[in-house]
């Protein structure tokens, strides 16, 4: 599966990425970061239909998130 | 070629003096009464290699400069009294950022729009700092077409040395007359000129930032700091001309086209008996305080004269201050001086007469 | 299986928090700024022009060598760089006070001229930095602080529109206008940055792009609200397209 990592003490909690996620995986967490920011983040139930599409972390203003996509074993490279 | 003297305005003595000095950009605006620099450099500028462009207004212009200026090139802008009025901003910019550049103001009447002839209207402009914050500019106040050549060329290697703008203050008598001039070789490039601090692309180093915004917590008290210790440095450069002061019982303090006026008046009058000295300074910043003070320890009078309502007989009174004291007489702006009126003050004075 | 890292932070942008608001969309934009210089490997011929703004750090985040250019000068601070040093890659970024307001001779002039720098000009309808005062181009009605009654183009103007200005002066080489609000537009803007730098490195002309961007804070709104603000209310009054480009290979 691809999958995103938010670095959280760097998220503003702008939700921004919720927006853009086509599969509608983030959301608000309930928790707030040392900036005192309530942080962005994968629900667990849904992470897993992550594409990569990287929408998330291309509308990010904060470089908050990292993508990694899931190539299949045979499949021609991603991108 | 060498040893050849040519007869030129001094607004063309100052722009040879810049080119001779290895001016790479000049960047400017009309205005009367130094438009001969900006003509001059539109004609024989790019031929050099250099870069030149008329800008939009004297508030472009002094930015192109910065632009250059902090990738370490030599550049240079021209003006007259208002157009250095919008150029302030741009200078206090490059005083705080520590970037070197030659600005050359042919001063004319004021305030406003005022007229198109010689004052000294802007001395104070010119020497404290003519924008806002704590800096000041060298300031190098010619008096001939020759001493506008070399002092031009001299104001880049101080500006360069000590890392600031520096002010060419003179006025349009200078900028419009004209007189022989011995052109020196040209300065050779220097191609580590800068290399320390200008911006070039940050290959194999850390990325620099000209800038004078520091926001953090005495960061800008340090920037000031280095400041005031760097005009302190200067105090010693300062220069002025010195003419029968050694013996004189009245020291007359003029400058640029007024010191040269006052000159032929004190000449005469020494020629008459009369003990009466002159210093022109040649600095107005570092202003040689300590060559007044000198004077005025050893028991002189002083007379300061200038083309305003008197603005250098305040460093005079400054440098002279417990030991003696500076009469002071001024031609109005809008006025032309003779040698005449000034005669007349200095025979005042002499007389232990006030102005 | 296996996993390609698909997305991460480009190398010529610090790794530093920013002092932006949240969902400000100056992280957008200079990061897409930073993905073209990274991409065609300029970093080490790169002079920025930096301006007056909430982008005034901006040099806290791309590490180029910089200039700190006085309110809207930028563009003639860059042209005494590039002159100065012809085979740089020279740009400015400016918000919509900096460029139309205090700067716009300067933007203009060098524009004319076809000053061979890159404009990025971030307009988000308002004076940002200084707490929300009316720009050039806030829209007619928009309350900010200066028109806390809103806009009133009897007496206030419209609008200023500056890339169908740029577009029309013969030394600008390409002038598009895009917007920061979603994916889509994001992918848009980025093809015009690549554009308005390729054209000064071809050496055709003045490469401009307006990117509407927004300011949740001082429109009073959420990140979220804000880029709907962008669809419904910025883009009617700032149409996106490309308004210029020598060689036609524009993406309108």
């Amino acid at each position: 599966m691809s999958r995103i990592a938010i670095n959280e003490e760097r998220c503003k909690g702008c939700l921004l990425c919720t927006a853009a996620c086509p599969e509608g995986i983030l959301r608000r967490s309930g928790h707030i970061n040392s900036q005192g920011y309530k942080v962005a983040e994968a629900d667990p139930a849904l992470a897993g239909a992550c594409t990569g599409c990287t929408a998330c972390a291309r509308v990010c203003p904060d470089l908050v998130i990292m993508v990694w996509r899931t190539v299949k074993a045979g499949a021609k490279e991603a991108r | 070629m060498a040893d050849e003297r040519i007869f030129v305005k001094g607004n063309e003595a100052v722009a040879m003096g810049a080119m001779d000095a290895g001016l790479k950009a000049y960047f400017g605006y009309p205005i009367t009464p130094q438009n001969e620099i900006p003509e001059f450099m539109s004609a024989n500028l790019p031929a050099a290699g250099g870069a030149f462009v008329q800008a939009e207004s004297e508030i472009a212009a002094v930015n192109m400069v910065l632009g250059a200026a902090a990738t370490g090139v030599r550049a240079m802008t021209s003006s007259s009294s208002p157009g250095i009025s919008l150029m302030q901003e741009s200078i206090s910019y490059m005083a705080g950022s520590e970037t070197p550049c030659v600005i050359v103001n042919m001063m004319r009447g004021g305030p406003g729009l005022g007229d198109i002839n010689t004052a000294q209207g802007d001395y104070h402009q010119s020497v404290r700092g003519g924008g806002h914050g704590d800096y000041r500019t060298p300031c190098l106040a010619p008096a001939s077409c020759q001493e506008a050549y070399d002092l031009t060329r001299e104001a880049f290697d101080w500006a360069f040395t000590h890392r600031t703008p520096v002010l060419i203050v003179g006025d349009a008598i200078l900028g419009q007359m004209k007189e022989p001039l011995l052109r020196a070789a040209p300065r050779p490039a220097d191609p580590d000129e800068g290399s320390d601090w200008r911006l070039e692309g940050a290959k194999g180093r850390e990325r620099r930032i000209v800038r004078s915004l520091f926001l953090a917590d005495g960061a800008l008290a340090k920037v000031n700091a280095r400041l005031r210790d760097k005009y302190r440095a200067l105090e010693p450069l300062a220069r002025a001309e010195t003419v029968f002061t050694e013996d004189a019982d009245l020291v007359v303090v003029a400058f640029g086209s007024i010191g040269r006026i006052v000159k032929s008046a004190v000449r005469k009058l020494r020629a008459e008996g009369h003990k009466v000295g002159l210093v022109r300074p040649i600095t107005l910043y570092p202003f040689p305080s300590a060559l007044l003070r000198g004077l005025a320890a050893s028991g002189k009078r002083f007379l300061t004269v200038e083309h305003n309502l008197g603005q250098m007989v305040d460093d005079v009174r400054l440098a002279v201050c417990g030991l003696a004291e500076s009469d002071f007489f001024g031609e109005l702006a809008g006025n032309i001086p003779t040698p005449d009126l000034f005669e007349d003050a200095i025979r005042r004075a002499l007389a232990g007469g006030s102005q | 299986m296996s996993e390609n890292l698909v997305f991460s932070r480009t190398p010529s942008l610090f790794d530093v928090a920013t002092h932006y608001c949240p969902g400000c969309q100056h992280g957008v934009a200079q990061r897409l700024v930073g993905e073209y210089i990274d991409q065609e490997n300029l970093a080490e011929q790169t002079l920025m022009v930096t301006s007056i703004g909430c982008s005034v750090l901006i040099y806290n985040y791309l590490a180029y060598d910089a200039v700190e250019a006085p309110h809207g000068r930028a563009p003639a601070v860059a042209t005494g760089v590039k002159r100065a040093n012809p085979d740089k890659l020279v740009f400015t970024y400016q918000g919509d006070g900096d460029l139309a307001s205090i700067g716009m001779a300067e933007i203009m002039h060098a524009a004319n001229r076809g000053e061979r720098i890159t404009v990025v000009f971030v307009n988000n309808t308002v004076y940002g930095m200084t707490g929300g005062q009316m720009a050039p181009t806030t829209l007619p009605g928009q309350k900010t602080t200066t028109s806390p009654r809103g806009r009133d183009t009897a007496t206030s103007g419209s609008p200023m529109h500056m890339a169908e200005i740029m577009a029309a002066l013969p030394g600008v080489a390409y002038s598009a206008r895009a917007a920061l609000n979603n994916v889509k537009h994001i992918v848009q803007a980025k093809k015009a940055i690549r554009r308005a730098f390729d054209v000064q490195r071809q050496n055709l002309g003045m490469g401009f792009v307006e990117l509407l961007s927004n300011c949740p804070t001082n429109w009073k709104m959420t990140p979220l609200q804000s880029n709907e603000h962008i669809e419904n209310a910025l883009i009617p009054c700032f149409p996106l397209g490309v308004y210029k480009d020598v060689d036609n290979q524009g993406a309108n």
